[in-house]
C-alpha cells in the first residue's frame, strides 16, 4: 500500500493530469450524450489534434533545455506547407522526394534559429519571435497571398488515409487489422514489463508488488484494446496515428533511455553542472532547435494534407496549442522537468475540450478562454503542490 | 541580576513526520555575542526562523520573550519592528541596485511614497562608515565582494534599528581578512550595545568573538557554555556537538607518494571578460602519484581559476603554457577532453555547478560518464542502478533511495554526490575545490577520509582550501596563492598557519 503511494506521490503530477483527462473525457461523454466517443469521433480527435501532438513532443524538448520555447513553430507549419504545396502542385515532384525536401530545409531553418540561440546566446523568446514574423512573411510571399490548392490524394492520404484490413473484416464491418494491431501492441507492453522486473529482481534490486504490476498490466492492456476496438469499429488505422505513435515512441525512448536524452535533462536542470560535467550543451540546445524544425515540418505537411490546400492563414496559433499542452502535461518552465508523454497527455486534454466543446456547440470565443484557465489551473496545481511538499 | 534581551522558551517545532526542534531553551544576554552551534540539520535555522517570524506564531509550541515582552510574531516584518535583525547565510541583496538603495530597501527615507535621495545618501555614507565599508553608496551591489555585500547587510539591518542581530554563518563565504574585519565589527557593534546571535561552524571565530556558546543537538539544546568556562576549547565544544569524543579532526594518513603524474608549466590565463587582465600568472606546479597537494590563499587569489582553467579551458581566455601528464604533453581544449585524459574537478560551488538538483542521486552519479555505462548511446539503466547503490554503500550517502532528488539532501550528502560523480569518471588527477564548504564537523571527517582513500588508490589529489587547519591536516605538500602566482611551496613538516600567511605576506611586500 505504502508503495502504491509512494509511486503516486513521485508521479503525482502525472497522474493527475491523466486523472484530469479521464474526467474531461467523462463529463463530455455524458454531456454530448456519448457523442465523444463514437467511433469515428474518436479517429477524429486524433486526426484534428496530430499536429498539436506533433509539436508538443519537439516543444518538450526545447523546453527541457531550460524552458526555452519556440514561438515559430506555428509560421514555420504554414511555411513548408507552402513550399511542399509548391513543390507538389505547381512544380509537380514527386511527393516523396518533396516531402523530403521539405524536411531538410526545415532542419536548414532550425539551424538557422539554433545558431542564435545556442551560439549566440540570444534569447529563445526573441530568436522565435523573429522567427515567427519572418516565416509568416515568407509565407505570405512565396503564396503570393492565396491558397494553393488541391493537393493529390496520395499526399491526402498521409492525414485522412487509413491501414486497408487485410482480413475484409471477415465479412463483418470491423477492422481485423486494427484489432490485430492492438493485441500485438497490450503483448509487447505486458512481456516488456514483465522481463524488466524479472530482470531488476535477478540483480537484487527493488520491486514494486506484483499485484501492482498486475493490475497496472491488466488496465493497459484493457485501454489499448478498447482504443483499438473503437478504430477497428469506424476505418480502421489512420496512416497519421503510425506516424504520431512512432514519434510518442521513438522520442520517449530518446529522452528517457539514451545518452543526449539525458543531457537534456541535466542541461535544463543546472547548465554550470552539466558543463563542467562535460557536456556541450550549446551542442544540446542546438539540437533541440533543429529537432523542433523538423517535427513542425512533419505537422505543417500533416495538417496541409488535412486541409487539403496550402494556405497562407496555416498554423496560425499552434504554438501556443504546443507549449500549452507541454506544460499542462508537468514540463517546468525553468527546465529540467518534463515528459513526452506528459505532453501528450496535455495535448490530449486540450484536444478533448475542443471537440466536446464544439460538439457541445460552445462558441469559439468560448473555448479560447476555457483553454485559457485550464492552463493556469494546471500550473498553479504544479506550483502550490510543490510549495506544500517543501513547507 | 542577569537583563537577558530574549528568552526562548520550550520551543517546539513539528514538520510533518519530523519533530524539528524538541523543548528548546535560549536566553540571551543584553550586549552579549551569542554564539550557537551544533551539526548541520541540528535545527539552528529553525530556530532562528521561529524567531525571525519566518515561522509564525501558532505554527510552533513555545514561547518567545524579547526585552521581557511576550512576542507573537505573524511574520518577518514583525520582528523586525521590533528590532531584531537576520542576516541569512545566502544574501539577499538586489544585484542591480546601489548599496543606498539596498540598505533602504523596504524601509525607504520617503515622503508620500516618493524617496528622498538626499537622505538616503546622507543615512548610507553615515551607516558604511559605521561598518567600515568604504564604499560610494551608489556603487552596485553586483560590482563589489561578498565580504562588502555581507557589510551592506549588517548596515541595512542597523538602518532599522536593530537591537539583537542574528548572523548564520557570516563568514562561509569570507577569506580570513573580511572574516576578521567581520568580527571586528562584531565587537564594535556590541559595546555599541546591540546584541548579536551569531551561528557558524568555524570553531575558532566562534571562541575569538562569543560570551556565550549554545549547543544544540538533534532539535534540542544540549548546554551553554560560557566564556569563562575554564575548560572551554575546541575540542570540548566539538564534543558538546556530536555526542562524542572526536579525538582526531582529521584521520591518520601515511601517503605512499610514487613519481610525478601531471605537471603545470608556465601557465598563463587572461580574464575571460576585462582584457588584459592577467589572473594566473606563470604558474608552475606538479603532482605525484598518491600524493595529497593542498592550495592555500585568501580568497581572490586564483586558485579556482587556475583549477578551472587546467580544467579543460573551462574558465579564462588567452591561455598559454604546458599541462604534461606521465611525462607526455596533453591539449586539453574542453571538459569532455579533461574529463577523458583523467582529469576531475570537484566545483566550490556545489549547488549552483556541481548538482543538477532536479534529479536524482543515480542520474546526477552518472552523468560526466555515461558512456561507461552506455551502448551506441543507449544507456544501461541496470548498470546505472548498480553504480548508484555501490557509490551510496561506499561512501554512505544518507538518503531514502538512489532515486532522491538531490535538492533534497543535506549538504554533506550532496557533496558526497558529487565526489561520487567524478570518483566515477575514474581520474587520475582529482581536483577538489573547498570540498567541505558548508557541511558539518562528522561529514567532513568522512570527506577527509575519502580523500586519503583515493589518494591510497593510487590517485593524484589537488585540495584547494581557505581552511588553514583543513589544508595542515590533510596535505602532504602545500602551494601557497596570491595574486594569480604562486608564492610558497611549502612540504608538510614546514606548513604551519604562520609560515603559509608569512608566504603571502611577503608576496603583498614585494608588490609594493
Amino acid at each position: 500500500m505504502d508503495m502504491i503511494k509512494n509511486v503516486f506521490k513521485k508521479n503525482i503530477r502525472q497522474y493527475a493530469m491523466l486523472i484530469a483527462l479521464v474526467v474531461i473525457m467523462v463529463f463530455f461523454q455524458i454531456a454530448t450524450k456519448g457523442i465523444l466517443l463514437v467511433p469515428m469521433n474518436v479517429t477524429n480527435l486524433i486526426l484534428q489534434n496530430g499536429y498539436v501532438f506533433i509539436l508538443a513532443i519537439g516543444m518538450t524538448l526545447t523546453i527541457l533545455t531550460g524552458g526555452n520555447i519556440d514561438l515559430s513553430v506555428g509560421s514555420l507549419c504554414a511555411l513548408i506547407g507552402a513550399i511542399a504545396g509548391t513543390l507538389i502542385i505547381t512544380m509537380k515532384v514527386n511527393i516523396v522526394l518533396a516531402i523530403v525536401i521539405s524536411l531538410v530545409l526545415a532542419a536548414g531553418i532550425g539551424m538557422w534559429q539554433g545558431f542564435w540561440i545556442a551560439y549566440i546566446r540570444i534569447p529563445s523568446f526573441i530568436v522565435t519571435l523573429a522567427g515567427m514574423l519572418l516565416f509568416r512573411g515568407l509565407t505570405v510571399t512565396m503564396l503570393k497571398g492565396l491558397t494553393l490548392a488541391p493537393f493529390p490524394e496520395s499526399f491526402q492520404d498521409i492525414s485522412s488515409g487509413f491501414v486497408p484490413d487485410i482480413f475484409n473484416g471477415f465479412g463483418t464491418s470491423l477492422n481485423f487489422t486494427a484489432i490485430l494491431v492492438g493485441i500485438i501492441i497490450s503483448a509487447l507492453y505486458a512481456i516488456v514489463q514483465i522481463t524488466k522486473r524479472a530482470k531488476k529482481r535477478k540483480s537484487n534490486f527493488e520491486v514494486g508488488s506484483l499485484t501492482f504490476l498486475v493490475v497496472q498490466i491488466v488496465v493497459i492492456v484493457f485501454l489499448i484494446n478498447l482504443f483499438f476496438y473503437w478504430l477497428a469499429s469506424y476505418k480502421g488505422i489512420p496512416i497519421a496515428l503510425i506516424v504520431i505513435g512512432s514519434l510518442i515512441v521513438v522520442y520517449s525512448i530518446f529522452t528517457t533511455r539514451t545518452v543526449p536524452g539525458r543531457y537534456l535533462y541535466a542541461m535544463g536542470g543546472n547548465e554550470k553542472a552539466a558543463k563542467l560535467s562535460g557536456i556541450n550543451t550549446n551542442k544540446v540546445l542546438f539540437f533541440a532547435y533543429v529537432n523542433m524544425a523538423v517535427l513542425s515540418a512533419v505537422a505543417g505537411m500533416m495538417f496541409a494534407s488535412r486541409i487539403n490546400s496550402a494556405s497562407p492563414q496555416a498554423g496560425l496559433n499552434f504554438e501556443l496549442d504546443a507549449i500549452g499542452a507541454c506544460f499542462i502535461g508537468g514540463a517546468s518552465a525553468y527546465g529540467g522537468v518534463g515528459t513526452v508523454v506528459g505532453a501528450i497527455v496535455g495535448a490530449l486534454v486540450m484536444g478533448v475540450l475542443n471537440n466536446g466543446m464544439s460538439i457541445l456547440g460552445v462558441g469559439s470565443d468560448w473555448q479560447m478562454s476555457i483553454k485559457g484557465l485550464v492552463l493556469l489551473t494546471a500550473v498553479a496545481f504544479d506550483v502550490i503542490s510543490k510549495m506544500k511538499s517543501k513547507a | 541580576m542577569d537583563n537577558f534581551i530574549l528568552e526562548m522558551k520550550n520551543i517546539t517545532k513539528l514538520f510533518p513526520g519530523v519533530k524539528a526542534l524538541d523543548n528548546v531553551n535560549l536566553k540571551v544576554k543584553s550586549g552579549t555575542i551569542h554564539a550557537l552551534i551544533g551539526e548541520n540539520g541540528a535545527g539552528k535555522s529553525t530556530l532562528m526562523n521561529v524567531l525571525s517570524g519566518i515561522y509564525q506564531y501558532g505554527t510552533y509550541d513555545g514561547d518567545i520573550i524579547f526585552q521581557g515582552e511576550k512576542c507573537c510574531f505573524r511574520n518577518i516584518k514583525d520582528s523586525e519592528k521590533i528590532g531584531i535583525g537576520i542576516i541569512h547565510q545566502e544574501l539577499a541583496l538586489i544585484p542591480y541596485l546601489s548599496i543606498g538603495e539596498n540598505i533602504f530597501l523596504g524601509n525607504e527615507r520617503s515622503k508620500n511614497q516618493f524617496i528622498n535621495w538626499d537622505e538616503t545618501h546622507a543615512k548610507a555614507k553615515e551607516l558604511l562608515k559605521k561598518v567600515g565599508l568604504n564604499e560610494n553608496a551608489d556603487t552596485r551591489i553586483k560590482d563589489i565582494g561578498v565580504g562588502k555585500q555581507q557589510l551592506v547587510e549588517i548596515a541595512k539591518a542597523l538602518a532599522q534599528d536593530v537591537k539583537l542581530l542574528i548572523l548564520d554563518e557570516p563568514t562561509a563565504a569570507l577569506n580570513e581578512e573580511d572574516s576578521n574585519n567581520l568580527l571586528k565589527l562584531m565587537l564594535e557593534l556590541k559595546e555599541d550595545g546591540i546584541t548579536s546571535i551569531l551561528i557558524s561552524h568555524k570553531l575558532n571565530e566562534i571562541l575569538k568573538v562569543s560570551d556565550s556558546i549554545t549547543i544544540i543537538r538533534d532539535g534540542s539544546t544540549i548546554e551553554t557554555l560560557n566564556k569563562d568556562d575554564k575548560d572551554l576549547c575546541e575540542d570540548r565544544i566539538i564534543k558538546g556537538m556530536v555526542g562524542r569524543e572526536l579525538t582526531n579532526r582529521f584521520p591518520v594518513h601515511d601517503s605512499k607518494i610514487g613519481d610525478v603524474v601531471f605537471e603545470v608549466k608556465n601557465w598563463n590565463v587572461y580574464d575571460p571578460l576585462i582584457e588584459d587582465k592577467k589572473v594566473i600568472n606563470n604558474v608552475n606546479i606538479n603532482v605525484h602519484r598518491g600524493e595529497i597537494i593542498g592550495f592555500s590563499g585568501l580568497m581572490g587569489s586564483g586558485r579556482t581559476e587556475l583549477a578551472m582553467s587546467i580544467f579543460g579551458r573551462a574558465y579564462g581566455k588567452r591561455i598559454s603554457g604546458q599541462l604534461i601528464k606521465d611525462g607526455k604533453e596533453i591539449v586539453l581544449k574542453n571538459v569532455r577532453q579533461a574529463i577523458d585524459n583523467g582529469i576531475a574537478y570537484v566545483t566550490e560551488d556545489r549547488k549552483s555547478a556541481g548538482l543538477v538538483l532536479t534529479q536524482d542521486i543515480r542520474s546526477n552519479i552518472s552523468l560526466a560518464n555515461l558512456n561507461k555505462i552506455s551502448t551506441n548511446q543507449f544507456v544501461d539503466d541496470h548498470e546505472e542502478i548498480k553504480v548508484a547503490e555501490e557509490y551510496k554503500k561506499k561512501l554512505h550517502i544518507k538518503a531514502s533511495s538512489i532515486f532522491q532528488n538531490t535538492g533534497d539532501l543535506s549538504g554533506g550528502n550532496q557533496q558526497k554526490v558529487v565526489l561520487s560523480k567524478w570518483i566515477f569518471t575514474d581520474p587520475e588527477v582529482l581536483i577538489l575545490d573547498e570540498p567541505t564548504r558548508g557541511i558539518d564537523v562528522g561529514a567532513k571527517y568522512e570527506i577527509y577520509s575519502i580523500i586519503n582513500k583515493l589518494a591510497d588508490d593510487g590517485k593524484s589529489i589537488i585540495f584547494i582550501s581557505s581552511e588553514l587547519p583543513e589544508i595542515l591536516g590533510v596535505c602532504d605538500r602545500v602551494y601557497v596563492m596570491n595574486k594569480g602566482e604562486i608564492v610558497g611551496e611549502l612540504s608538510q613538516k614546514d606548513a604551519s598557519q604562520e609560515s603559509i600567511m608569512k608566504c603571502i605576506m611577503n608576496s603583498d611586500m614585494e608588490v609594493i
